[in-house]
């Protein structure tokens, strides 16, 4: 299950509302081993793109090495879709890779509702979770 | 001296836990043969026949080293490498 405050909640929505039509993408870093998602980071995607998102290799770097300092790792990785549902396609799975995270995916196909939904991908494999506002 | 590679989370596998491993070469493609020694499958991981895996990013020091020469890539004892999981995906 995900856990998160309201306020991270509708950050992950606002960028992707504001990036919309092209995908938004981020993190959301916590103390390692915590499960407990706390700063948020947009995330350029470097595809500037309405079907792909990237992280900016540079940027990553830094972000990955600030979260390597504050002993923290990122408990969220999420982008958008813009015009499919919030579910994991194939080249999400295929590039999936940080087995402790949540991957959020939000949907801003429909201009006034944002689906937003978590999952865990291990190995190939995609199982959804619950998610919990908490305020 | 060395060079000190740092491993991420999902490639551990490969190095019994830890987070930095240390390997020798004049080139890139020279220290992933140089790790794959003693972490067998490592390479595999970070490298096919066309050059760098798209799912990997890897770094000399603080540059992406696909901006530098990839797999060709000068490398020197003292140097820092750094691999992390590139983080893409897309609606189709």
């Amino acid at each position: 299950m995900l856990t998160i405050t309201r306020d991270l909640y509708d950050k992950i929505v606002a960028h992707a509302r504001a990036d919309h039509p092209d995908e938004a993408c981020g993190v959301i870093a916590g103390p390692a081993g915590s499960d407990r998602p706390q700063r948020f980071i947009a995330m350029m995607n470097a595809e500037r793109s309405p079907t792909f998102y990237r992280f900016d290799s540079a940027e990553q770097f830094r972000v990955w090495r600030d979260m390597d300092d504050n002993d923290e790792e990122p408990v969220v990785i999420y982008h958008s879709h813009t015009a499919t549902e919030a579910y994991p396609s194939r080249t999400d799975i295929s590039y999936a890779s940080e087995p402790q995270a949540h991957y959020v995916l939000v949907s801003t196909r429909e201009g006034d509702a944002t689906e937003f939904r978590s999952y865990r991908i291990i190995e190939g494999v995609v199982t959804e979770e619950p998610v919990t506002v908490v305020e | 001296m060395a060079i000190e590679v740092r491993i991420p989370t999902i490639l551990r596998t490969y190095t019994d836990g830890a987070k930095q491993v240390e390997g020798s070469g004049s080139t890139l493609a020279e220290l992933f043969s140089d790790l794959d020694q003693r972490h067998g499958g490592l390479r595999e991981r970070l490298v096919d026949d066309k050059g760098l895996r798209r799912f990997v990013n890897v770094y000399l020091n603080d540059e992406d080293v696909r901006f530098i020469s990839g797999l060709d890539t000068p490398v020197k004892d003292g140097d820092t490498v750094t691999v992390l999981p590139a983080v893409a995906g897309g609606s189709r």
